[in-house]
């Protein structure tokens, strides 16, 4: 089914945030801290605001009010203390961005610099074992003997694979226009994956309840994660117009974004294999070292597909954090299962060379029963499939594992695999379905980010109601809506389809109206491993002169429930494998080790994939019948196309050239080293 | 960005004639206008030199002139510089996106900055940007910065592919300004760093590119190449520009070879050049050549990849161009 | 200072600051909100207009120095109610997802297939090369998506190139 937003997207008619017209805007600019440890000793405004057009400037010298209990990275100017380079330290409110943007270099900030440490490392002395990684997880887990299935092992694979922080850099940077009214009513117009989340810590944020703050999103230009939870700009506009006096807007620029708005942890990870002579897994050990601020505790739960994906008798994995004088890092597509994917599935590749059997057979030899560790029964698994219909499709038939030798002119040619894994969760959610004017209104506080939510909701609506989509008419991007959980972690569709089928089918009932809310259902389903799998091949070619790689082919063969709608989701998935793409070959941030922060923060320096990278992408999956899910049959996708591309690719390079890079990006600098 | 003045120029003499301390001449601004905004140029008087009637290409003699405010676009697409210049018709479609070339003037082109991370970032020291303050990526981030002729003040890479064509072309750059015209060959407008790296290129205050003239062009085979981290729109990592002819005996007659993301400046390789000429083409004098050029490269800690793939890139390149 | 332009067909006479870019006076003066600031410099392409028919970066163009130029939006690219062939080809074919980009790539591509000549790719630079799906990618590669929309709007560009 086409975009029901489609005609607004292609004429420029779809709002986004920064773009509602609202009377006597505005503009608020940022100061941002240019060290990475320290201490404010003063902040002097008055050159700012000697400016032109300069309403007023906000900072710790004249704390605004807010709950005592306010998130730290979102509590602006509370403390003196600077965290990180790049930290909002003050802002000015001007007329206009011009105004605004030229005044906030005349403000002065002066520090008591302390020294700085923004470097992870494996055997850093702070790292330590966090109470649980995002976002419920234990940080280590341990099931058998991993030493003795280690020492009982024919063959063994001990490697470390790094992946560097990595940012979402969505289309839309981070936007937000804040409007307060004369009774202290609060309506913020915001870039944000969820309105009632968004709604919920703003008010929070302020100490108010939750009914005087109204969020607003019909459309945002993808996030990714990123805008996953609200970010500081969002309070820094909803802060600046309560000082103003003023609706306030707030654009971030792109380099803003790199420094406030989170990023994918950089990762070491070391996996231990161990498989028995006829390639049976004997031991798995899968231990990161990742970073968060010294804000707050974001620990990204890299080595949890480990404990989903393959046999093995003894299993560990283990999570250590540091806390570094360094932004805090945050949600990017898949966090977890994409890190330590790409390095669970380079390593089976390594382990499959070892024992000398093709990596597809090494997976499907290996695949389990039940979920390895914990033991509870899957929902469905169709890993399997995933693979041999993929090795099928791809003509993987009779692969020469040896590599190094296919040429075709300048180029090496090479062909890997690896696996995709992401959970299929819901969380709680309400929605009402209404007969108006011949037709059903379908009201949920979902966001659509890109992902097609509007649509889906359309068809999951219009099929419980046994009506054509064009008599249902989905609204959301509001948080007057029912309230209904963030886009994220794959979870929209199926929280928000689960509320908007039981509300249809109540209306159904009813004649008239129907209103659900999903708390108590998703209390009472079963205790079961729900999770989607897929499976990924990459056909590249290297230019061992250069350093070069091209991806000729990348296909994707997915087990991720029903499929809602076949167009939607096709590029869904092959929008994260794309993004995938980038993650094996350019995208890095680069740490300052000298001044804290990121050396490269704007997108020529930030590589993302470009239309001339993406030659073939393929997508497809195959039929799952799963009724432990919801009542669509419907596991999210919006991640998993992002989880083992990497993977895949580093695989095939290997297979293109012998050399194994196990640090990410592959750039012709590493193949060339 | 700064309150500046802002005022279109009739001519080149009317430009000249508006020149003033704290004056930049704006061309298609792609990226003068994009430093301006990160705070790293602040004019107080912008003089719009773009639509200057200095935007034709046409023949001259042997040769062609190219106005300066010709788009990067109508160059690419011209058809006496496909015909006769194809190398340089490559190098400027290499370079940025279709939307930039439709905006970016030869003029600008040349004198583009850097774009190391530091140069672009007044929160940070630079050399370049605030002399004396410091050069940062000599111990920071320095991937893609130079590998040749680079100063302990500054390791900054002139980032254009055109001029790195141009420097192999031998084009010569005719200017005007307060002390009247003149003309300055390629290689040669844009300096090496030295301990003066805020001075990109020879032109004094004042000055305005008015034309790039091209000799005739060179006998034999000629390729552009660049190689970058994604297969477009980025700044090379290293590029070359290479002619080459060789006679009937197999020897080589004459050749030219420039290398861009290298240096300061675009890198004519005259050593190379010179082990070349009346050697016989091939895969072994071209190593000898490529190893006599590179020999004085100094690569920092994290681009010495920079050095095999000048290296290849010569080597590959000259392979391919021997018949 | 004051300028004239003429935008989307009709002419308009502002008084602008001349730190104003193009893209900041239609997004924040003209009501135009249309074209898309995702970088600011040039680097994404979600700015794309039509400049005097020609595509450039809206955000890199001082709108002082534009005066008496043409400029065309996305919202200027259908003839009335009937979409541009381009428009109705980028719904059909799904090649946008959140859309952020994509009236940067409906200007960018509206202008890129006025352009003819060669691409950095083009084997023959003498020849004006076939609009082949690798031809648009390269001279579509300004433009970023961060969604990964391209092969869905390759094969909708060159559905209209055809």
């Amino acid at each position: 089914m086409n975009r029901i937003e489609g005609h607004d997207k292609v004429t420029g008619r779809a709002t986004y945030a920064a773009e509602y017209p609202v009377e006597g805007v505005t503009y608020a600019y940022p100061v941002q801290a240019e060290i990475a440890r320290g201490r404010i000793t003063s902040i002097d405004a008055a050159g700012a605001l000697a400016m032109p057009g300069v309403l007023t400037v906000l900072s710790s010298e004249d704390p605004p009010e807010l709950a005592p209990d306010a998130d730290p990275e979102l509590g602006l100017f509370q403390r003196r203390e600077v965290a990180y380079r790049g930290q909002i330290v003050a802002a000015v409110v001007a007329d206009t961005y011009e105004n605004a943007r030229a005044a906030a270099r005349a403000v002065r900030v002066t520090y008591q610099e302390d020294p700085h440490d923004v470097r992870l490392r494996s055997d850093h002395p702070g790292l330590y074992r966090p109470e649980k990684v995002n976002p419920f997880y234990p940080a280590d887990t341990e099931k058998g003997d991993v030493a003795a299935g280690l020492a009982a092992a024919a063959f063994t694979v001990d490697v470390t694979y790094t992946t560097p922080a990595m940012h979402n850099n969505p289309m839309e940077p981070h936007a937000t226009l804040a409007v307060w009214s004369g009774d202290g009513d609060l309506t913020v117009y915001d870039a944000t994956q969820g309105v009632s989340t968004a709604r919920d810590m703003i008010a929070k944020t302020l100490g108010l309840p939750a009914e005087r703050v109204r969020v607003v999103c019909r459309h945002v230009g993808g996030g990714f994660g990123a805008k996953g939870t609200i970010r500081p700009g969002t309070m820094l506009a909803v802060l600046a117009a309560r000082a103003a006096g003023r609706p306030v807007k707030v654009a971030l620029t792109r380099q803003q974004l790199f420094d406030v708005t989170g990023y994918r942890t950089p990762t070491i990870q070391r996996l231990r294999l161990g498989a028995d002579a006829d390639g049976r897994l004997t031991a798995v050990d899968h231990e990161v070292a990742e970073q968060s601020s010294t804000l707050i505790e974001f620990a990204e739960q890299t080595a949890t597909p480990a404990r989903t994906m393959y046999e093995t008798p003894a299993l560990r994995t283990a999570h250590r954090l540091v806390r570094l004088d360094v932004a805090s890092p945050s949600w990017m597509r898949a966090p977890g299962e994409c890190p330590g994917m790409y390095a669970l599935e380079s390593a089976m590749d390594e382990l499959a060379i070892a024992v000398g059997m093709d990596p597809v057979e090494l997976r499907v030899l290996n695949d389990p029963e039940v979920e390895p560790a914990g033991g509870r029964p899957f929902s469905s698994r169709n890993l399997v499939a995933c693979l041999l219909e993929g090795a099928r499709r791809f003509g993987w038939e009779g692969r020469d594992p040896t590599p190094g030798v296919r040429r075709q002119g300048r180029w090496l040619i090479g062909t890997g695999v690896a696996s995709s894994t992401y959970p299929a969760l819901r969380r709680p959610s309400q929605a009402t379905a209404t007969v108006e004017n011949g037709g059903y209104v379908v009201r949920v506080a979902a966001v659509d980010l890109g992902t097609g939510a509007r649509t889906a909701l359309t068809r999951i609506a219009a099929t419980t109601l046994g009506v054509p989509p064009e008599q249902v008419r989905v609204e959301l991007g509001d948080s007057d809506l029912p309230a209904a959980p963030l886009a994220g972690g794959s979870m929209g569709t199926a929280s928000w389809g689960s509320a908007v089928v039981a509300a249809c089918e109540e209306a159904l009932r009813d004649g008239k109206h129907g209103a659900a809310d999903t708390t108590d259902a998703i209390k009472a389903q079963e205790d079961l491993a729900r999770h989607s799998f897929g499976a990924q091949f990459a056909r590249v070619r290297v230019d061992m002169d250069t350093g070069e790689v091209r991806v000729s082919h990348l296909l994707g063969i997915f087990a991720a429930g029903r499929i809602i709608d076949e167009k939607l989701a096709r590029s869904q998935f092959v929008g994260g494998m794309t993004m995938g793409l980038g993650m094996a070959l350019m995208e890095a941030t680069v740490t300052d080790e000298e001044f804290g922060g990121f050396s490269n923060h704007d997108l020529a320096q930030y590589h993302v994939p470009v239309c001339a990278d993406i030659e073939r992408i393929d997508a497809a999956w195959i039929e799952e019948d799963d009724r432990h899910l919801n009542p669509m049959g419907a596991k999210g996708i919006g991640e998993i196309g992002i989880v083992g591309t990497a993977a895949a690719i580093g695989n095939a390079v290997y297979h293109a050239t012998g050399i194994r890079v196990r640090d990410l990006p592959i750039t012709p600098a590493r193949l060339l080293a | 960005m700064r309150s500046f003045e802002y005022a279109r120029a009739a001519d080149p003499a009317d430009a000249v004639a508006r020149f003033r301390p704290g004056t930049m001449y704006l061309g298609g601004g792609t990226n003068l206008v994009d430093l301006m905004r990160l705070g790293v140029a602040e004019p107080e008087y912008l003089v719009d030199v773009s639509r200057l009637p200095l935007d034709r290409v046409e023949p001259d003699g042997e040769g062609l002139r190219v106005g300066a405010a010709v788009r990067n676009s109508d160059l690419g697409a011209h058809p006496l510089v496909r015909e006769r210049y194809p190398m340089l018709a490559r190098a400027v479609l290499s370079g940025a996106s279709g939307q930039i070339r439709n905006m970016a003037t030869v003029g600008g082109n040349l004198l583009q900055r850097t774009r190391c991370p530091y140069f672009q970032d007044v929160s940070k020291p630079c050399n370049k940007r605030l002399p004396g303050s410091g050069c940062p990526a000599i111990d920071g981030d320095h991937s893609n910065l130079a590998v040749l002729g680079h100063s302990t003040a500054c390791v900054a890479t002139h980032p254009s592919d055109m001029a790195v064509a141009l420097a192999a072309l031998d084009a010569r750059v005719h200017v005007t300004g307060p002390g009247g015209d003149r003309v300055i060959p390629m290689p040669g407008l844009h300096r090496l760093p030295g301990d003066e790296p805020g001075r990109d290129t020879v032109l004094e205050p004042g000055e305005l590119v008015t034309a790039v003239l091209l000799p005739a062009p060179p006998p034999g085979a000629s390729r552009y190449r660049k190689v970058r981290e994604r297969a477009s729109f980025a700044f090379a990592l290293v590029s070359i520009a290479a002619v080459l002819d060789v006679a009937g005996d197999g020897t080589v007659r004459e050749c030219r070879i420039a290398l861009g993301g290298v240096a300061h400046a675009p890198w004519r390789c005259e050593r190379a050049e010179q082990a070349l000429r009346g050697a016989r083409a091939g895969e072994e004098s071209f190593g000898r050549a490529a190893d006599a050029e590179l020999a004085q490269a100094r690569p920092l800690p994290r681009n010495a990849h920079k050095v095999p793939l000048a290296r290849n890139l010569i080597v590959r390149t000259l392979l391919e161009l021997a018949p | 200072m004051e300028i004239t332009l003429q935008v989307n067909g009709t002419r308009r006479t502002v008084e602008v600051d001349p730190r104003v870019s193009l893209l900041d006076l239609l997004r924040e003066r003209l009501g135009l909100t249309g074209s898309k600031k995702g970088c600011d410099h040039g680097q994404c392409g979600a700015c794309t207009v039509l400049i005097d028919g020609r595509r450039a970066n809206a955000c890199l163009a001082l709108a002082v120095a534009q005066d008496g130029s043409d400029i065309t939006t996305v919202e200027g690219l259908a003839d009335g109610d009937r979409p541009h062939p381009l428009q109705a080809a980028f719904i059909e074919h799904d090649a946008f997802q959140c859309g952020y980009c994509t009236p940067g790539q409906l200007c960018s591509a509206a202008g890129m297939l006025a352009e003819g000549g060669p691409s950095a790719i083009t084997d023959d630079l003498a020849t004006d090369p076939a609009l082949t799906a690798e031809e648009v990618r390269e001279r579509m590669s300004g433009n970023l998506c961060r969604c990964g929309a391209y092969p869905n709007i390759v094969t909708a560009i060159v559905e209209v190139a055809r």
